[in-house]
C-alpha cells in the first residue's frame, strides 16, 4: 500500500532538477573545484587559446580602424550601417537571453534556473561589451564618444533627445551596468565560498575583498533575497525595453522594410531566441567537459530547447506579418523592399535565414532532438547564424535598395569587416573562459535551495 | 560600558531545521542579541529570529523615484531651455520623446541605489568580523548553520548560555573571541 502511494507520487512529481545524491558539501566541493584546481582543462586550454588569436585579430583591426578610419570597412553611401550595426543588433540580442534567465525565470519561480543563472548572467554581459564595441567603432572618431552624453562643455551643445540613437545609448548602457550589478550581487555569497575554500593566501584575499565580507548571516540572506527581487524586478522591463529601443533605430527612420510598429515585439522575441540558442552552444560542452551532467542536467537542455522552439515561432509569425503588411498596405515601397529581400541581391542570404530560423527549428519538436546534446548544439549554431543573417538582412537589404532607383548600391564586406566581426567572437570567448576558470560558473547557494535537505521541516515541537 | 571578554557563544548545527528550532527557542529564552549562519537563504530563520522588514523596498522606490526625476529634469532643461532647437514650430517641451530616457534613468537609478542600499543595510564591506575566528566557520560558505549570542546580550552569562545551546541538539558550541 505505502508502495502504491509512493509510486504514484513519483509519476506525480516532476523530474528533479538536480540529479539524485548530492549533499550541501558535495555541490560546494564540485562547483568550486573546477576554480580552485590547479588542474586545467586542455579544452579550457585549447578552447581559450583560440579565443586569445581572435582577440588578438580583433586587435589588429581596430588599431587599423583607428589608423584609417572606417573606409577600411565596406559600407558606403546607401549602406552606411553595414556589419557594425547588424553585429550590434546580433550581440545585444544575445545578451538577452541571460537576463531573462536570471530576472523573469526568477521572478516566476522557475527553480531550474539556479544551475544555468550564473554563466548565462556572464554571457549577457560579455555579449553587451562586444555589442557595445560595434556603435563606438563605427563612430568615425571613437575618441570622442563622451559626446554622446550631456556634459557642460565648451562647445554650447547637447545631445538630441528626440534622437533613438540617443535613447540607445541610454539603453545599452543601463542594460550592461544593471547586469553587471545584478551578477556581483548573485556572486557574493559564492566569493566567500571561495574564500572560505581557496588554498591559498593570494587566492583567499582576492576572494575576500570581492566577497567584501559576506558571512551568510540571517539579516545578510533576508537583505540579499530582498535586493535579488528587486533588482529581477528592474531588469524584467529594462531587459524588454533595450530591444524595443534597438528596434527604435529602425522603425522610426521611413526607410522602407524598416517602418513598422511591429518590430520591437519582433526583436524582442529574436533576441530571445539567439540568446537561448548560444545558452545550450555553451552549455553543452562545458558541463560534458565539467561532468556537470548532475546539475546542468537533461531538463535544462530540453526547458531551453523548448523556449528557442516558443521564440522561434514568434519569429517565424513575424517574417509572415512582415511579408503580408507590405502586400496589404498597399505601398509600392514597402511592396518592394519585401520583394527585393526574396528576390534581390540578397535573396540567398534571405532564404537562408528562413531554412536556418523557420525550417530547421521544427525539429525541436521531436523529443528525441531535445534530448539529443549534440543534435541540440548543431540546431544551436544553425538559429545562432540564422538570427546574424536575419540582422543583415533586415539593416543591408533595406538600405541597399530605397526609395531613388539611381542611388541603389550592393554591399560588399571586406576582409576587415569579418576581421572585426570575428574579432569580437575571440572577444566573448576570452572573456567567457577567463570567467569558467575564476569564477564558479554555477550558482553555488542558489543550487544548495533546490536540494531537498534544504527544506526545513515543520517540527512537532 | 566595560567590553565584555568575548564576542559571544556559537553553536554548530548539521540541518537547517535543527537551526530554525535553536532560533526560535533561544528567541523564546528571551535572547535578543543573536544571529544566525547558513549557507543559502532560509526563510523560516528570518521568522524565528523575528527579523524586521528589510528597509530595501524603500531606498529602491526612492532611487527610482530621483531617477525619473532626474531623466525627465536633465531633458526638459536641455531641450527647453539650454539648448532649444525650433523644428518647423513643433513644442519644444516634446514629453512622449523624453519618456524612454526618463524609463531608462528610473531603472538605473533604482538597480544602483538596490545594490549600494543592499551593501549598506547589511554593514558590509566589513573588513574583520569576531564570528571568522571560530575555526569551523568557514563551512558556514558551505555545509553547516550557525547561531551566535552576543555576550552583549542582558542574558547573557557566558557559562549559562554556553549549556543551554549545548541542549539544543548543536554538533558543538564553543566561545567567539574578540
Amino acid at each position: 500500500m505505502a508502495d502504491e502511494r509512493q509510486i504514484a507520487e513519483d509519476e506525480l512529481q516532476p523530474a528533479p532538477v538536480i540529479a539524485p545524491g548530492y549533499t550541501f558539501g558535495t555541490v560546494t566541493d564540485q562547483i568550486a573545484s573546477v576554480v580552485l584546481t590547479r588542474r586545467t582543462p586542455v579544452f579550457w586550454i585549447a578552447c581559450f587559446a583560440g579565443g586569445f588569436s581572435l582577440l588578438l585579430l580583433f586587435l589588429w583591426a581596430v588599431a587599423l580602424l583607428f589608423a584609417k578610419g572606417v573606409g577600411i570597412w565596406g559600407i558606403m553611401i546607401p549602406v552606411g550601417w553595414g556589419f557594425a550595426i547588424t553585429n550590434f543588433v546580433w550581440w545585444i540580442g544575445i545578451g538577452h537571453a541571460g537576463t531573462l534567465i536570471s530576472a523573469i525565470l526568477l521572478l516566476l519561480n522557475q527553480t531550474w534556473r539556479n544551475s544555468i543563472n550564473r554563466f548565462a548572467e556572464a554571457m549577457t554581459l560579455f555579449a553587451v561589451a562586444c555589442a557595445g564595441m560595434f556603435p563606438l567603432l563605427h563612430m568615425g572618431r571613437p575618441w570622442l564618444f563622451y559626446w554622446m552624453f550631456p556634459y557642460p562643455n565648451t562647445m554650447g551643445v547637447q545631445p538630441q533627445f528626440r534622437s533613438p540613437l540617443v535613447w540607445d545609448v541610454f539603453a545599452v548602457s543601463t542594460y550592461a551596468t544593471v547586469s553587471l550589478l545584478f551578477w556581483y550581487v548573485g556572486l557574493m555569497p559564492d566569493l566567500a565560498t571561495l574564500r572560505d575554500r581557496a588554498p591559498n593566501r593570494w587566492a583567499r584575499a582576492t576572494y575576500g575583498i570581492m566577497a567584501m565580507g559576506w558571512r551568510g548571516s540571517a539579516k545578510h540572506w533576508q537583505n540579499h533575497e530582498m535586493a535579488s527581487l528587486l533588482l529581477a524586478g528592474l531588469a524584467t522591463p529594462l531587459v524588454l525595453s533595450v530591444h524595443t529601443v534597438v528596434s527604435f533605430d529602425f522603425t522610426v527612420a521611413i526607410v522602407p522594410g524598416w517602418h513598422s510598429t511591429f518590430f520591437p515585439p519582433y526583436f524582442v522575441a529574436g533576441a530571445i531566441y539567439s540568446g537561448f540558442a548560444m545558452v545550450l552552444v555553451l552549455a553543452i560542452p562545458l558541463r560534458r567537459v565539467y561532468g556537470l551532467q548532475g546539475l546542468i542536467t537533461d531538463k535544462h537542455l530540453e526547458n531551453s530547447a523548448k523556449v528557442m522552439l516558443a521564440t522561434g515561432l514568434i519569429v517565424g509569425y513575424a517574417y509572415i506579418l512582415e511579408t503580408f503588411t507590405a502586400w496589404y498596405s498597399g505601398n509600392v515601397y514597402e511592396n518592394a523592399a519585401i520583394w527585393h529581400r526574396m528576390t534581390g541581391p540578397y535573396a540567398g542570404a534571405y532564404w537562408f535565414l528562413i531554412a536556418c530560423n523557420i525550417v530547421a527549428p521544427q525539429a525541436l519538436w521531436f523529443k528525441k532532438m531535445r534530448s539529443t546534446p549534440v543534435l541540440l548544439f548543431i540546431a544551436s549554431l544553425v538559429v545562432l547564424v540564422g538570427m546574424w543573417l536575419e540582422r543583415f538582412v533586415i539593416i543591408v537589404s533595406s538600405l541597399a535598395q530605397d526609395y531613388l532607383v539611381s542611388s541603389w548600391r550592393v554591399f560588399h564586406p571586406t576582409r576587415w569587416d569579418w576581421a572585426t566581426y570575428v574579432g569580437t567572437i575571440g572577444l566573448f570567448t576570452f572573456l567567457f573562459f577567463l570567467f569558467i576558470r575564476l569564477l564558479p560558473m554555477i550558482s553555488i547557494f542558489e543550487v544548495r535551495t533546490l536540494l531537498p535537505q534544504a527544506k526545513v521541516e515543520e517540527e512537532a515541537k | 560600558m566595560m567590553k565584555p571578554p568575548i564576542y559571544g557563544v556559537m553553536a554548530e548545527f548539521d540541518n537547517p531545521t535543527s537551526l530554525v528550532n535553536a532560533a526560535r527557542e533561544a528567541r523564546e529564552r528571551g535572547y535578543r542579541k543573536l544571529d544566525a549562519y547558513s549557507p543559502f537563504p532560509i526563510e523560516a530563520l528570518t521568522e524565528a529570529l523575528h527579523l524586521p522588514k528589510s528597509k530595501l523596498p524603500l531606498i529602491v522606490l526612492i532611487g527610482g523615484i530621483l531617477g525619473g526625476l532626474t531623466g525627465y529634469l536633465m531633458q526638459y532643461y536641455v531641450t527647453v531651455i539650454y539648448f532649444p532647437i525650433n523644428i518647423a514650430g513643433r513644442p519644444l517641451h516634446s514629453w512622449p520623446m523624453y519618456i524612454v530616457i526618463t524609463f531608462e534613468l528610473t531603472i538605473l537609478f533604482a538597480a544602483i541605489s538596490a545594490v549600494f542600499g543592499l551593501l549598506a543595510v547589511c554593514g558590509l564591506p566589513m573588513p574583520y568580523h569576531p564570528a571568522f575566528n571560530v575555526k569551523r566557520f568557514e563551512r558556514a560558505s558551505r555545509n553547516s548553520f550557525f547561531l551566535c549570542i552576543e555576550a552583549a546580550d542582558p542574558l547573557f552569562d557566558r557559562k549559562g548560555t554556553e549549556d543551554f545551546l549545548e541542549s539544543l541538539d548543536a554538533r558543538e558550541v564553543c566561545e567567539v573571541a574578540h
